[in-house]
């Protein structure tokens, strides 16, 4: 009954239908699909917002293969990953953990902000990433052979983690890694007029803006202004909000407390958008 | 003086004055008043104006007096003829009469700056009473010397005008009157705005926008819309006064004054952004052109032209720049300048700057709309260059030249553009001036040979609650190691105490702690472990034995705390108090072995210090623990090595202590002060006053995210020192507890 369970998975739902807009930077798309024949783990690093879950959807459909996130965070354990006994009415009944499914339909499993979950956690996935490709489940006494489909993409930002949070490097060891970065401003200006369909100008502004806000990075700001910031911004904008209201809105007062930094850019907008 | 004169001008009879000095200008004052005042206001002049002459002051408070009037009463209303006669009668009443002249000099300075009559009489109000205090009076009541600083306080009078408020002016006296009352050189140093407490005290009461209070956000500024990271330099603009510094910038920094008034309705915040953003828009844009083959007037239309280039480019980045920068700029109107008579070229030169800048500017000159034109087809194609655009300014120079440039007079008005910085670093001469042999150069100050000893002082301002504000950098705290003493000494001390040390274990293994952490495997928690809950569950259905220990809980792992010790050591600890057979000195020593000992078992970060000052200038704190060190035998050397002398000055050395906890990291800060009597120095007649600052310092350092306890061994400290700590205190009364109150007592505040 439990196998009849699993195969029921519907594969379909997690098949990503609609292309998701993703504007390619540089030669990334090749290498993840060079990774991806291989079946080699990946990782992908950047600040937030910067386009790391885009990217992936955007490769699971180019590949056409259902893709399972999982946001990872300090409370996860393993059994949140690989699967557990519930109980039911006649008994208890194994239900597969979205790790266990990835590697049974052979979807991209991708495990956002690996660095949230705690590091025993993370270990489970050990003998996923290298050659033996298989999931051990203890508990069920089972040992799940990987879907030749089957691939794990894991995903953190380097920038703001403590020292405490860092993979081991055990873990780091296994995964081909990719670096991203905000786009460049032609780049990101481009993103900002597909994705939300405001005119270039505007576009142009908004991303200077966030040029602003970069700039400040470790001087008071965390983070710069990311990506998805900026579509929000202009996704206000094109709702018929003034862009010095949008930008506050949106830019500005999600991301610090601090006055002194909310003024100059503050003063920023005012002086782009005059 | 004949007969004739006197009746030629029937108002010369109601002037009950006999100077000869007053008849040649007699008629044309007379018409001068008669211009600007009515009848009635003519009558109160020269009765005024006979008034002042029989103070007895001679002619020249009468002829000041009969010169400025008119034009004074015209400004702010003709009550003022009769009450400045009034007020330099009651002046001549008392000792200070001497100042009567400079008083009149400077009034009309003053009075135009003030908006009415209401402001004119405050403003005789502060002289009168400052004139009050600082008269003094030998016996009785009488004053009987005259103030030594008051002619020094009315020359400064319309520089101070100029600065500051009538109520702010008030303030800066009633400043120097309250601590150079007694004192009259000091007083008259403060007056006369040379000593440094006068101009800093006038610095924070100035209006405007001051760089200190904005530095954080200039520096943003330049960081997040220039992606620059330049060192800003602040000059006063309080000094010189004949030639006004002009912001500039060079490889040491981007100098601009440390005030801004608001102008224009242009906030001083952004008149500072303008400035920095033409500064830094040179920096991008501006790459230095050789000078030696331009005249100097070539050279300036080249400046003016490049600064609009620059102007131009950083308007593309931010468009919003040109709003700010055509607020700021003057508006020179077309034709104010003679040709005939005056130099125009700064004229032209101005108005061709206007016009490059906003397109809205009005000018009809043909040279200035051509000029205008050649220069936006020459930005057109790209950001161009310096030595292409200051083309455009020669050939602007020489098509509008004209004899007259070469006149010395030349005009100002409205062509200086006060945002723009100096330009020095657009240019790069070949050959040196011709001053290049100077003999000075390379002169070794000998003074940097001698090594500093110790460190220099570091300043703190201390709260005055009689005027509820800081006096700026007041008090002078000198640091240093404290010196070493026999670290055996407290070794053995710590024996003696080994019950208490036993004791004190056992509360610090409860004490040792850590982090908020999941505790599995717990028969009873706060929270169901649904993992391990179901896992029993399962073996319990399968018919094995299931785990009992299915809850978890959270608890707290690691102290972050850094705790900070500061002992007080004047003299008065060298005291035997009643019922004990050692020195609080002493007692103080072993409580802070066995406290150092404590804290060390339980890994805080720690660090002790002690202080003592002999007056304000003289601060001393002592280095006795660093956070970084351990309980080791240079600490106890040290600790064995305490002395102890002169007075508490409490406010400062927590200030002091505060500035080393803020450089902790840490979730808790804890400063210990360990003290036996209240606040006090041998400068301080009113022992309020240091009780009050370090009640400030304590409210400082809660802002700081300091907590702050006392521990007294002061029997009768329930007087004050809840004034200071608030709850946050301990009094000791039997001092021979307080190796071992110390730290059960730090056991509990830390737990």
């Amino acid at each position: 009954m439990n196998e009849e369970a699993n195969t029921m998975t519907d594969t379909n739902q997690y098949l990503i239908k609609d292309e998701p807009f993703y504007q390619v930077q540089d030669d990334e798309v090749e290498l993840y699909s060079a990774a991806y024949e291989a079946r080699l783990p990946v990782m992908i690093k950047g600040p937030t917002g910067c386009g790391k879950s885009r990217f992936v959807e955007h490769m699971a459909w180019k590949l056409n293969r259902p893709l399972i996130t999982v946001a990872c965070n300090e409370d996860m354990t393993a059994s949140d990953l690989v699967g557990r006994y519930l109980l039911d009415a006649n008994g208890t009944r194994w239900l597969d953990g979205p790790l266990t499914v990835a590697a049974r339909i052979g979807a991209i499993c991708y495990l956002d902000e690996v660095v949230e979950a705690r590091q025993d956690t993370t270990v489970v996935i050990h003998p996923l990433t290298d050659h033996r490709r298989v999931l051990p489940l203890d508990k069920k006494g089972e040992l799940l052979e990987a879907h030749p489909d089957f691939q794990l993409v894991i995903s953190y930002n380097p920038g703001y983690q403590s020292l405490m949070k860092e993979l081991k490097q055990s873990t780091k060891q296994r995964f081909t890694a990719f670096e991203f970065d905000y786009p460049s401003a032609e780049v990101e200006s481009s993103i900002l007029q597909k994705e939300t369909g405001i005119n270039a100008e505007l576009a142009d502004k908004l991303v200077k803006v966030a040029g602003t806000a970069r700039n400040l990075k470790g001087h008071g700001l965390d983070e710069g202004i990311s990506t998805r910031l900026l579509t929000y911004a202009a996704t206000l904008m094109d709702k018929g909000i003034a862009p010095k209201a949008a930008c506050k809105m949106a830019l500005v007062r999600p991301i610090t407390d601090d006055a002194d930094i909310r003024d100059t850019l503050d003063h920023a907008i005012n002086t782009i958008f005059a | 003086m004949s007969e004739t004169e006197l009746a030629e001008n029937p108002n010369r009879e109601k002037l009950n004055c006999g100077f000869e000095q007053i008849d040649p200008v007699f008629d044309d004052l007379m018409e001068e008043a008669s211009a600007l005042l009515s009848e009635q206001g003519v009558e109160d002049y020269l009765a005024g104006a006979s008034l002042i002459c029989m103070i007895g002051r001679g002619v020249e408070p009468v002829l000041s007096y009969l010169q400025d009037i008119p034009a004074m009463a015209d400004h702010l209303g003709e009550e003022i003829v009769s009450l400045v006669s009034q007020t330099v009668w009651k002046f001549s009443r008392t000792i200070n009469g001497k100042a009567i002249p400079v008083f009149l000099q400077t009034l009309p300075a003053v009075a135009r700056r003030l908006g009415d009559i209401d402001a004119l009489q405050s403003y005789f109000d502060i002289i009168f009473d400052m004139m009050d205090k600082t008269s003094v009076s030998i016996h009785g009541h009488h004053a009987t010397i005259p103030s030594p600083s008051l002619s020094d306080l009315l020359e400064k009078m319309p520089y101070l005008i100029s600065q500051l408020s009538l109520v702010n002016l008030k303030n800066w006296v009633d400043y120097g009157i309250r601590f150079y009352s007694t004192h009259p050189e000091r007083q008259r140093d403060f007056f006369s705005l040379q000593s440094a407490d006068s101009l800093a005290i006038l610095q924070r009461e100035r209006q405007g926008t001051l760089f200190y209070d904005h530095e954080r956000k200039l520096n943003l500024y330049m960081q997040g819309l220039w992606d620059d990271d330049p060192q800003l330099v602040p000059y006063s603009l309080g000094f010189d006064e004949l030639r006004k510094p002009v912001p500039y910038f060079d490889a040491l920094g981007l100098r601009i004054p440390d005030v801004y008034d608001d102008t224009n309705d242009v906030s001083g915040i952004d008149r500072y952004r303008a400035t920095l953003a033409h500064m830094a828009a040179h920096q991008r844009w501006t790459r230095p052109i050789i000078a030696d083959n331009y005249s100097p007037f070539q050279r300036m239309a080249v400046e003016f032209v490049e600064d609009a280039r620059v102007e131009y480019l950083a308007i593309q980045q931010y468009p919003g720049l040109r709003q700010l920068f055509i607020k700021l700029h003057p508006r020179p109107i077309e034709g104010a300048c003679d040709p005939e008579t005056q130099s125009c070229l700064r004229h032209r030169m101005a108005m061709l700057s206007l016009a490059l800048l906003d397109p809205a500017h009005g000018y009809t000159d043909p040279d200035i709309l051509e000029f205008v034109d050649r220069f936006h087809d020459a930005m057109a194609n790209g950001e161009s260059s310096t030595k292409n655009i200051a083309g455009i300014g020669l050939s602007y120079v020489a098509r509008t030249r004209i004899q007259s440039d070469q006149l010395a007079n030349i005009f100002f008005d409205d062509t200086e553009i006060n945002y723009r910085d100096d330009n020095r670093h657009m240019w790069t001469f070949i050959e040196e001036g011709d001053e290049e042999e100077s003999f000075d150069d390379n002169r070794q100050t000998q003074a940097e040979e001698e090594e500093l000893k110790g460190l220099p002082p570091r300043h703190y301002p201390e709260w005055d609650y009689h005027s509820q504000s800081y006096r700026p950098d007041w008090v002078s705290v000198y640091e240093a190691l404290h010196p070493s003493g026999k670290a055996t000494d407290i070794d053995k001390l710590l024996d003696k105490h080994s019950a208490v040390l036993k004791r004190m274990k056992r509360v610090l293994e409860l004490l040792k702690p850590q982090n908020y952490v999941r505790v599995r495997y717990q028969e009873e928690g706060s929270e169901l472990d649904l993992d391990i809950a179901i896992r029993s569950l399962i073996d319990l259905k399968s018919g094995s034995q299931p785990d009992p220990r299915i809850n978890m809980s959270h608890k707290h792992d690691g102290r972050d705390i850094a705790v900070m010790l500061l002992l007080d050591l004047s003299q008065s600890t060298n005291d035997i108090p009643q019922g004990a057979t050692q020195t609080i000195l002493e007692l103080c020593q072993e409580s802070v072995s066995l406290l150092s000992w404590s804290i060390e078992q339980l890994g805080d970060k720690f660090a002790i210090a002690g202080f003592h000052s002999n007056t304000r200038h003289d601060v001393k704190y002592h280095h006795i623990k660093g956070f970084s060190e351990h309980w080791d035998d240079e600490v106890k050397g040290r600790i064995a090595g305490m002395k102890s002398g002169y007075s508490t000055r409490m406010g400062a050395a927590m200030r002091h202590a505060a500035h080393y906890l803020e450089a902790q990291k840490a979730d808790k800060k804890l400063l210990l002060v360990l003290t036996d009597g209240e606040p006090a120095d041998i400068d301080v007649d009113d022992e309020q006053l240091l009780i009050q600052d370090t009640h400030k310092a304590v409210q400082e350092l809660d802002q700081q995210g300091i907590y702050s306890y006392c521990i007294t061994l002061d029997p009768n400290a329930d007087d004050y020192v809840t004034d200071i700590f608030g709850n946050q205190h301990m009094v000791i009364d039997n001092v021979n507890k307080l190796p071992e109150k110390l730290p059960a007592l730090f056991a509990s505040l830390t737990k």
